[in-house]
C-alpha cells in the first residue's frame, strides 16, 4: 500500500495491514462484479420487458424453474465464500499469533483515557511510543467497563475487558503518528478517548526510554502543568474555560469554597487538589458523578506540583 | 351510497369501543399500523437529531449525554417497537387469513392481547425517556449497562414485555398456517409471503424467550446485585454478549424474512409472471431461519472469544449468504420474459433488490475474520446494518404498504406523489448511508459524539442525506393520510394479482369472504390465465 492510502482505507502502516488490505480489495472487486451482474440484469429486463398499463395483459410464458440455474447460483457463491472464509481465517490467525521476540507493553483502558506501562517502569497516558520495525505485544485490561483498542492504520482492534487480559500485537513499518480510538461505547467521554501511537526509530526510542516522559520538565511549572493537562487527558473531562463537561471546569476554582455532594463545603487548596488527583472519590463536587479514575502511579510528585501550579494560574 | 364500504370491516361495527375490543385480524393489523407508525415517527426524529449533531465535530446541538441517549432511543425504538412488529403484525395480521382463505387467525383473542402487550411494553420503553433516559446503546452491553445511572430497568422491562407480543403473534401465525388453510390449499400453493411469515414465526417463538431471560438477568443484577455479567460482582460481561446476540442475531432475520416474502409477491405481480424457483425461495427462507441460530458469535470477533469459536462462527455466517443469494437470483429470473409495470410498489421492490444486494455483499466483508477486525464497531457496520434493515426491510414494508393500501382502505393514494417520494427516499437513503461505508473503512468508530476533523466532509454529506430522507417520509405521510379520506375509490383487483386476498370485496367485509373462495388457480398462475385488472 502506498502511504497516501486509498479512497477506502487509511495507509497501511503495520506488517499485517498489507494482508488485510489484499483481502479487503479482493472483496471490493468481487462485490462490484456481483453487484454489476445484478444491476445489469435488473435494468436490462426492465427495459426489455417493460409493459405499459394501457396495454392489455396476456399470459406470460417464462420458465418457472431450472435446476441447472439454481445449482449454478448456489455453487459459484459457495466457492467464492469458501475462498473468502479461508483467506480471512489465515490472516486472522496471523493477527493472533504474537511473535516470540515482541516487546510487551501493558495497556489499561479506563473512563476515558488509555495508559501504557513499559517494562522499564515508564508510564504514559494517551501516547503509545514504539520503535519502528519491532513487534509490540499489548497486554490489555480495563479498570471499569469494556473498551476497545483500535488503530485504523495498523488494522488492529481488540476489546479491553475488566475481568481478563486480552492481547493484540503489531509491528509498525514506518515512523509517524497514528490515531488510537476507543471502539466500544463506554459513556460520555467515549468519543474523546482518543490517543496517539507515535512510531519512532530505534535510536529515538532508546533516547525516549532514557529521558522517559520527562519532556517538558525543564519548563516553568505552570507551562509544564499545562502540557500535562492535555498529555494526561485531564482535558477530556475538565474544561479550563468554564463550561461544564463530565467533570467541573477547573479555571478560577483555586482558593474558593465549593459545595460537595456530601453536603459539606471545602476550600480548594493545594492539598484538596492533590487528593482529588490521587483519590478522586474522596470528595465529590455537588452535581457531578463519581467517575474519575485515580492517577496514582501515573503522575510523580513533580508532575502533580506542576499541575497544581497550572490550575492556580487559571482565571 | 357505496354499500361495499358501508359493509366493510372499516365501518361495521362502528364506534371506538368496537375498535379497541375488536377481534378482527384486519382491525388489529390497523391498530398495529398506528402503533408502529408512531414508533417510526419518534425513532425517526431521534435519527434526524443524531445526524444533525454529527453535522460537525464537537458540540453542534446537544451535549454528549443527550447524544448518547438519542442514539440509544433511536436504536431501541426502531428495532423493538418498529421494525420487529412492522411487517408481521401489520401486513401479516391484515393479510394472512385473507391469503389462505380463512375468516380470521387461529386465536383472535390472543391476537388482540398481543397488541395490548405491545402498547404496554412501548409505554414502559417510552417512559424511560422521561425517567432519566437510557445511554447504553440498544445492545445494553454490560458492565456499562449495570453501572449506567439511566433508566435502564424501565427500558429493558419494556423490551421484555414487547417480546411477549412478538411471541404471541408468532405462535398465532404458526397455528393459523398449519390449521386454517382453505381445504386444498397445500403448502406449495401458498403465497411466498406466507412462507416468509412462517419462517419468521418460528424464530420469534424460539429465540425471543432468550432475550427475555437475558434482560431479566440484567434487571436482577441491577436491582438485587446478583453477579451475572458484572465482573465487580463476580460476573462475566462477555457472557452477556453471547446471550444478547443469541436472540438479536436471529432477530435480524425476524426483521428481513417477512420483507423477502413481500418482495416475492411484488416481483411476481408486477412482472405478471409465475415466480421463478418457487420451492427454492420457500426453502431458502427456512434455511435462513435455521442457520440464523448458529451465527451469533460473528458480532464478537474482537470481543476476546476464542479463535476457534470465531472461526466456526465465521464459516457458519457465510452459509447464510448462500440462501440469500439464491433469493436475489430467483427474483431477477422472475423478471425475465415478464410484463413489467413500474407502479410504486414495484419501484420499492426494485429499490430493495438494489439496496439489499449492497447490504448482503458488505455483510461478506464483515463475515471475513481479518477484515472484520478492522471494520468492526465502525460506521461500516452502521452502513451495512441500515442497508439491510432500511434498504431491505423498510423498502419491502413500504412496497407492501403501497401494494395493499387500497385493500386496507378501499382507496388509492396519488401515484404521482408516491413515485416522487420513492425517488426522494431512494436518493436520501443512499446519500445518508453509502457515505458511511467510506467513513467506516477510514476508521471512524460508531457511537461517537465528537470526531476528528478528517471525517467531517463525509459526516456532513451523510447528514444532508438524512434530511432528504426525512422530507420523503413527511411527504409520504401527507399523501397517505389524504388518500384515506379523499383518495380515488379502488376496485377489487387493481394490480391484476392472483392471490386470494384480491378476490374478496375491497375493502373486505368483517368475515373476509362473502362467498367461499375458490381455488381455481395457484397464486402465480400467470402462464395459465390473463388476469384482468378490476379497478373502478
Amino acid at each position: 500500500m502506498d502511504t497516501a492510502g486509498t479512497i477506502f482505507l487509511p495507509p497501511g502502516s503495520s506488517t499485517l495491514a498489507g494482508d488485510v488490505d489484499a483481502l479487503f480489495y479482493f472483496l471490493v472487486y468481487a462485490s462490484i462484479a456481483v453487484f454489476g451482474i445484478v444491476v445489469f440484469a435488473l435494468v436490462f429486463f426492465i427495459i426489455r420487458y417493460r409493459h405499459r398499463r394501457t396495454e392489455k395483459l396476456a399470459t406470460t410464458q417464462g420458465p418457472s424453474h431450472s435446476l441447472r440455474l439454481e445449482l449454478l447460483w448456489s455453487i459459484i457463491p459457495t466457492i467464492l465464500v469458501i475462498i473468502v472464509f479461508v483467506w480471512g481465517f489465515r490472516v486472522f490467525i496471523r493477527m493472533h499469533v504474537v511473535p516470540k521476540d515482541a516487546m510487551e507493553i501493558k495497556v489499561t483502558g479506563q473512563k476515558w483515557f488509555w495508559s501504557f506501562d513499559y517494562p522499564e517502569g515508564i508510564a504514559t497516558v494517551n501516547e503509545l511510543v514504539v520503535p519502528v520495525g519491532k513487534p509490540v505485544k499489548l497486554l490489555m485490561s480495563s479498570s471499569d467497563v469494556i473498551h476497545s483498542f483500535f488503530v485504523p492504520h495498523f488494522r488492529i482492534k481488540m476489546d479491553v475487558l475488566p475481568n481478563r487480559y486480552t492481547v493484540t500485537w503489531f509491528e509498525a513499518i514506518r515512523p509517524g503518528n497514528y490515531d488510537l480510538f476507543c471502539a466500544e461505547f463506554c459513556g460520555d467521554g467515549h468519543s474523546d478517548m482518543i490517543g496517539k501511537v507515535r512510531v519512532v526509530s530505534e535510536r529515538e526510542f532508546a533516547e525516549w526510554l532514557e529521558t522517559g516522559t520527562a519532556g517538558g520538565e525543564d519548563l516553568p511549572p505552570e507551562q509544564y502543568g499545562a502540557s500535562l493537562f492535555v498529555g494526561r487527558a485531564c482535558h477530556t473531562c475538565h474544561s479550563v474555560e468554564g463550561q461544564r463537561m463530565i467533570g467541573p471546569a477547573l479555571n478560577g476554582i483555586f482558593g474558593k469554597e465549593h459545595a460537595l455532594a456530601s453536603g459539606e463545603r471545602v476550600i480548594a487548596d493545594e492539598n484538596y487538589l492533590r487528593e482529588s488527583i490521587l483519590e478522586p472519590q474522596a470528595k465529590i463536587v455537588a452535581g457531578y458523578e463519581p467517575v474519575m479514575p485515580t492517577y496514582q502511579g501515573l503522575l510523580n510528585d513533580r508532575q502533580i506540583d506542576a499541575l497544581i501550579a497550572y490550575l492556580k494560574s487559571l482565571e | 351510497m357505496d354499500t361495499t364500504f358501508e359493509r366493510s370491516y372499516l365501518k361495521t361495527p362502528k364506534g371506538l369501543a368496537s375498535w379497541l375490543f375488536t377481534l378482527d385480524h384486519k382491525r388489529i393489523g390497523l391498530l398495529y399500523l398506528f402503533g408502529i407508525m408512531g414508533a417510526f415517527l419518534i425513532g425517526g426524529v431521534f435519527a434526524l437529531l443524531v445526524r444533525l449533531e454529527l453535522f460537525g465535530p464537537d458540540k453542534t446541538l446537544m451535549d454528549a449525554d443527550t447524544y448518547n441517549q438519542f442514539f440509544t432511543l433511536h436504536g431501541a425504538i426502531m428495532i423493538f417497537m418498529f421494525i420487529i412488529p412492522s411487517i408481521p403484525a401489520t401486513l401479516g395480521n391484515f393479510l394472512l387469513p385473507q391469503m389462505i382463505g380463512a375468516r380470521d387467525v387461529a386465536f383472535p383473542r390472543l391476537n388482540l392481547l398481543s397488541w395490548y402487550v405491545y402498547i404496554f411494553g412501548s409505554v414502559f420503553a417510552v417512559y424511560s425517556i422521561a425517567a432519566g433516559g437510557v445511554d447504553t446503546g440498544w445492545t445494553f452491553y454490560t458492565p456499562y449497562s449495570t453501572e449506567s445511572t439511566g433508566a435502564v430497568i424501565s427500558m429493558t422491562l419494556g423490551i421484555f414485555i414487547l417480546g411477549f407480543s412478538s411471541i404471541f403473534t408468532g405462535l398465532n401465525f404458526i397455528v393459523t398456517i398449519h390449521k386454517m388453510r382453505l381445504p386444498g390449499l397445500t403448502w406449495y400453493k401458498l403465497p411466498l409471503f406466507v412462507w416468509g411469515l412462517y419462517a419468521t414465526a418460528i424464530i420469534q417463538v424460539l429465540a425471543t424467550p432468550v432475550l427475555g431471560i437475558t434482560l431479566l438477568l440484567l434487571i436482577m443484577e441491577r436491582t438485587f446485585g446478583i453477579g451475572i455479567f458484572d465482573p465487580a460482582m463476580g460476573g462475566d460481561p462477555v457472557l452477556y454478549q453471547h446471550f444478547f446476540w443469541f436472540y438479536s442475531h436471529p432477530a435480524v432475520y425476524i426483521m428481513i424474512l417477512p420483507g423477502m416474502g413481500i418482495i416475492s409477491e411484488l416481483i411476481a405481480v408486477f412482472s405478471h409472471r409465475r415466480i421463478f424457483g418457487y420451492k427454492a425461495i420457500a426453502y431458502s427462507s427456512l434455511a435462513i431461519a435455521f442457520v440464523s441460530f448458529l451465527v451469533w458469535g460473528h458480532h464478537m470477533f474482537t470481543s476476546g472469544q476464542s479463535e476457534l469459536a470465531a472461526t466456526i462462527f465465521s464459516f457458519l455466517t457465510f452459509l447464510v449468504g448462500i440462501p440469500s443469494g439464491i433469493k436475489v437470483f430467483n427474483w431477477l429470473a422472475t423478471l425475465y420474459k415478464g410484463k413489467i409495470t413500474l407502479d410504486t410498489p414495484m419501484l420499492y421492490a426494485l429499490s430493495f433488490l438494489f439496496l439489499f444486494t449492497i447490504g448482503g455483499l458488505t455483510g461478506v466483508f464483515l463475515g471475513a475474520l481479518a477484515v472484520d477486525v478492522h471494520l468492526h464497531d465502525t460506521y461500516f457496520v452502521v452502513a451495512h446494518f441500515h442497508y439491510v434493515m432500511m434498504g431491505g426491510t423498510v423498502m419491502a414494508f413500504l412496497g407492501g404498504l403501497h401494494y395493499w393500501w387500497s385493500k386496507m382502505w378501499g382507496r388509492h393514494y396519488s401515484e404521482r406523489w408516491a413515485k416522487i417520494t420513492c425517488a426522494l427516499i431512494f436518493i436520501g437513503f443512499n446519500v445518508t448511508f453509502f457515505s458511511q461505508f467510506f467513513l467506516g473503512a477510514k476508521g471512524m468508530p460508531r457511537r461517537y459524539y465528537n470526531y476528528l476533523d478528517q471525517f467531517q466532509p463525509l459526516h456532513a454529506f451523510s447528514s444532508v442525506g438524512s434530511l432528504i430522507l426525512g422530507a420523503g417520509f413527511v411527504v409520504m405521510a401527507v399523501y397517505l393520510i389524504f388518500s384515506i379520506f379523499k383518495g380515488r375509490r379502488a376496485g377489487t383487483n387493481p394490480w391484476g394479482a392472483m392471490t386470494l386476498e384480491w378476490t374478496n370485496p375491497t375493502p373486505p367485509p368483517p368475515e373476509n369472504f362473502t362467498e367461499p373462495p375458490r381455488l381455481e388457480y395457484g397464486p402465480y398462475d400467470y402462464d395459465r390465465v390473463a388476469v384482468e385488472r378490476t379497478d373502478t
